[in-house]
C-alpha cells in the first residue's frame, strides 16, 4: 500500500516569487514524518507539492523532481488527478461537504468520481473507513445526518475517514490538530499511530510535542527573513532532532529559544 | 412631560438600587415624545387652519412633528443620557424615518392596485381572451399565457448562458478575458430595455427579411438580453461564496475539476443561485417596451412562440389603458386587474423561490 517519496532539489514558486528553495529529502514507507518550522517558512507549500495541490493556486509552479516509488509526479504526461488519488490530504480546518450526510461524506471520493458501487459495498466501505478513523462508534446511529453537525474533532476525523476511503498510498496532513482541543488532538494522534501500519504519513505541525510524540523523522524548515525563500535546514530521526540536532537553528527552535 | 419629572441622578441620601441604571430616560420616552411632537404640530396647524380659514394640513403636521421629534429626543437624551446615547437615539430616529418613507409608496401601490384590480379579478378574467370584446367583459387569458410562455422561454435561454458564464468567471477565468467579460456584463446590466427590444427586432427583421416581424420568441430573446447579466452577476456572487476549502477537499480526493464544480460547488450554492434566477425573472416579467416592439399586441390566444403576435400582461395593461373604448371604466378595470395579476405572479414566484432555496440549502443538522 504505502510508497516511498523522494524529493530532489525542489524549488517552489508563486509566479516569480521563490517560496521554497532547494529541498531534497527521502521519506520511507510506513513512517510518520513531521515538518516543523516557523509560520511562512514554506512547510505547507512544500507539503502541497507532494500531491500537486499547490497548482490550485494561480501562478504556482515547481522546479525539480518528486518521485513516488521512482515515478516523477511532475512529468509532463502525469495527470494531477491521478496523483491526488494516490496521495490523500487532510487540511488544517475540518471541511466536510455541507450538502452531504456523514455517510455521503465518507463515500464522496468514490461517488464524486462517478463510480458505481453496490449498497452493501458502500456500507462496508463506510464502516471500514469510519472505524479506521476511530469515529464509527460515535456516529453509527446517525450516518444520514449532515456531516457539519458533528463537533470539530469529529469533523476532522470524518475528513480523515473520507481520505482513507479512497485508499491512497500516502496521507498528507496540514496541521490537522491546530483547530482542535487536546482530547480530540489525542484521538487524532492515536489514529496517526494506527494509520502508520498501512500508510506513509507526512504531517505539518506547529506543536513540537506533537512532532516528537507521533513522528519517526522530523524535518525543520526555516526562513532567513520576509521575502526570502524557505529552506530545509535539517532532516533526521525525531529523537536526534529533539535531543542532539546538528544545526544551531534547529536546537534554538525545538528548545523554544528561537526569535 | 413625564420625562422631566424623573431626575437624571438620585439626590444624595436616597439609596440607589442599581447605580448602573442611573442617567437613563424612562422606558417609552421616545414614544411619548413622538406623540407629543405630532400633537403640538397638529395643534399649530389647526390654529393656522382656523385663522386662515383653510383646510387642516395633516401631511405638514406629521412631517414637522417627526422633525421636531428628532430634535427634541436628541436634546433630551444628550442632557440626560450623554452624547453616546444621544447619537444612538438620533440615528435610530433617522433610520426609522427613512424606512417609513421607503415603505409608504410600496403600501400605496399595493393598496391602490388591490382596490382597483379586485372588481375585474374574476373567473371570466382568467378564462377568456379579448377577442371580439369591445365593451365590458373579456379577460386576460391570452396575456397571462403569453407572459408565461415568453418569460419561460427567456429563462430557458438565460439560465444556461448566464450560469455557465458565471462558472467560467469564477472557476476558470484568468486575466484580460475575465476582466473584459465582467466589464461587458456590467455594461449590459445598464442597457435600457427599449434597446434590447430594438436589438431583437432588428435581428429578426434582418434574418427573416420581414420589416414588420412580430412573434413571441423575439420577445424572449429581448428579455434574455436583459436577464443574462442579472443571472451572471448573482450566480457569480453565489459561487464566490463557496469556500475554497471545499474545492480543495474535493481535489485532494482525486476528483477532477469539472466534477468538483458539478457535485460540490453547485449543490453548495444552488439555493442562492435559484434565488438569483427568480429575482432576474421578476426583473424582466414586467418589461413592456421591448415586448411592445417585437412581440406586439393582439386580442387573441396564441400558444405558438414562433409565429404571430403574442400578448403579454404588461402590454395588456398598457393597451387597455392607452386605447380606451366607449365604455372607459371597463378598460381601466381590466388594466388594473392585469397589473394585480402581474404583481401576484411575481409574488408567487418569490414564494416558490423561498421554498426551493429552503429545500436545497445545506443543512447544519444541529
Amino acid at each position: 500500500m504505502s510508497k516511498r517519496i523522494e524529493v530532489n532539489d525542489l524549488n517552489v514558486y508563486y509566479s516569480s516569487f521563490l517560496a521554497v528553495e532547494g529541498v531534497s529529502l527521502e521519506i520511507e514507507p510506513r513512517t510518520v514524518t513531521a515538518f516543523i518550522g516557523p509560520s511562512g517558512c514554506g512547510k505547507s507549500t512544500f507539503l502541497r507539492t507532494l500531491n500537486r495541490m499547490h497548482e490550485v493556486i494561480p501562478g504556482a509552479r515547481v522546479q525539480g523532481e518528486v518521485l513516488i516509488d521512482g515515478n516523477n509526479l511532475y512529468d509532463s504526461a502525469v495527470d494531477p488527478v491521478l496523483v491526488r488519488r494516490q496521495v490523500g490530504m487532510v487540511f488544517q480546518r475540518p471541511n466536510p461537504f455541507p450538502t452531504m450526510s456523514i455517510k455521503e461524506n465518507v463515500l464522496a471520493g468514490v461517488r464524486l468520481n462517478n463510480k458505481r458501487m453496490s449498497k452493501a459495498d458502500a456500507d462496508d466501505l463506510v464502516e471500514k473507513s469510519l472505524q479506521g478513523a476511530n469515529l464509527w462508534n460515535e456516529v453509527k446511529d446517525r450516518l444520514d445526518r449532515p456531516g457539519s453537525g458533528l463537533s470539530g474533532g469529529q469533523q476532522q476525523r470524518l475528513c480523515i475517514a473520507r481520505t482513507i476511503a479512497v485508499s491512497p498510498e500516502v496521507i498528507l496532513m496540514d496541521e490537522p490538530c491546530s483547530a482542535l482541543d487536546p482530547i480530540s488532538t489525542l484521538a487524532i494522534e492515536d489514529l496517526i499511530e494506527e494509520l502508520k501500519q498501512e500508510y506513509t504519513i507526512v504531517i505539518v505541525t506547529h506543536n513540537m510535542q506533537q512532532a516528537s510524540r507521533v513522528s519517526d523523522k522530523t524535518a525543520f524548515f526555516n526562513i532567513a527573513g520576509t521575502g526570502k525563500p524557505g529552506k530545509l535546514i535539517e532532516y533526521d530521526d525525531t529523537t536526534t532532532m529533539f535531543s542532539n540536532p546538528s544545526v544551531k537553528a534547529t536546537e534554538d527552535y525545538v528548545s523554544g529559544r528561537f526569535g | 412631560m413625564s420625562v422631566l419629572t424623573s431626575p437624571p441622578k438620585s439626590p444624595v441620601g436616597t439609596p440607589v438600587a442599581n447605580s448602573l441604571t442611573a442617567g437613563k430616560l424612562p422606558r417609552y420616552t421616545a414614544v411619548y415624545v413622538l406623540i407629543g411632537c405630532i400633537a403640538v404640530m397638529s395643534l399649530v396647524f389647526a390654529m393656522i387652519a382656523v385663522a386662515a380659514g383653510s383646510d387642516f394640513n395633516i401631511v405638514a403636521s406629521v412631517f414637522l412633528g417627526v422633525v421636531a421629534y428628532v430634535v427634541v429626543i436628541w436634546v433630551l437624551s444628550r442632557a440626560v443620557e450623554g452624547p453616546r446615547k444621544a447619537s444612538d437615539r438620533l440615528v435610530t430616529a433617522l433610520v426609522a424615518t427613512a424606512f417609513t418613507i421607503a415603505l409608504l409608496p410600496l403600501i400605496s401601490v399595493a393598496y391602490t392596485t388591490i382596490v382597483n384590480g379586485l372588481p375585474r379579478f374574476d373567473i371570466q378574467f382568467f378564462s377568456e381572451s379579448m377577442r371580439n370584446v369591445v365593451g365590458p367583459g373579456g379577460g386576460a387569458l391570452h396575456a397571462i399565457v403569453g407572459t408565461l410562455l415568453v418569460t419561460g422561454m427567456a429563462t430557458l435561454i438565460s439560465v444556461p448562458v448566464g450560469l455557465l458564464t458565471a462558472i467560467y468567471l469564477v472557476e476558470y477565468g484568468r486575466g484580460r478575458l475575465k476582466h473584459a467579460i465582467t466589464f461587458f456584463v456590467d455594461v449590459m446590466t445598464g442597457i435600457p430595455s427599449i434597446v434590447a427590444g430594438l436589438f431583437a427586432f432588428a435581428l429578426f427583421a434582418l434574418i427573416t427579411d420581414d420589416p414588420g416581424i412580430r412573434f413571441g420568441f423575439g420577445g424572449s430573446v429581448a428579455l434574455s438580453v436583459l436577464m443574462i447579466p442579472v443571472v451572471v452577476r448573482s450566480s457569480e456572487e453565489m459561487l464566490k461564496l463557496v469556500p475554497n476549502e471545499l474545492r480543495e477537499a474535493a481535489y485532494a480526493l482525486g476528483v477532477p475539476k469539472w466534477l468538483t464544480i458539478l457535485k460540490v460547488v453547485l449543490p453548495t450554492s444552488i439555493a442562492g443561485i435559484i434565488t438569483g434566477i427568480m429575482i432576474s425573472i421578476a426583473r424582466v416579467i414586467g418589461e413592456t417596451a421591448p415586448l411592445l416592439i417585437i412581440a406586439g399586441f393582439t386580442t387573441s390566444m396564441n400558444y405558438n412562440l414562433f409565429a404571430e403576435r403574442m400578448m403579454t400582461l404588461p402590454v395588456f395593461v398598457y393597451t387597455q389603458y392607452a386605447n380606451q373604448g366607449a365604455d372607459t371604466q371597463a378598460y381601466i378595470d381590466r388594466a388594473w386587474a392585469g397589473a394585480l395579476t402581474l404583481i401576484l405572479i411575481v409574488a408567487l414566484l418569490n414564494v416558490i423561490a423561498r421554498i426551493v432555496a429552503k429545500v436545497f440549502s445545506p443543512k447544519t443538522g444541529r
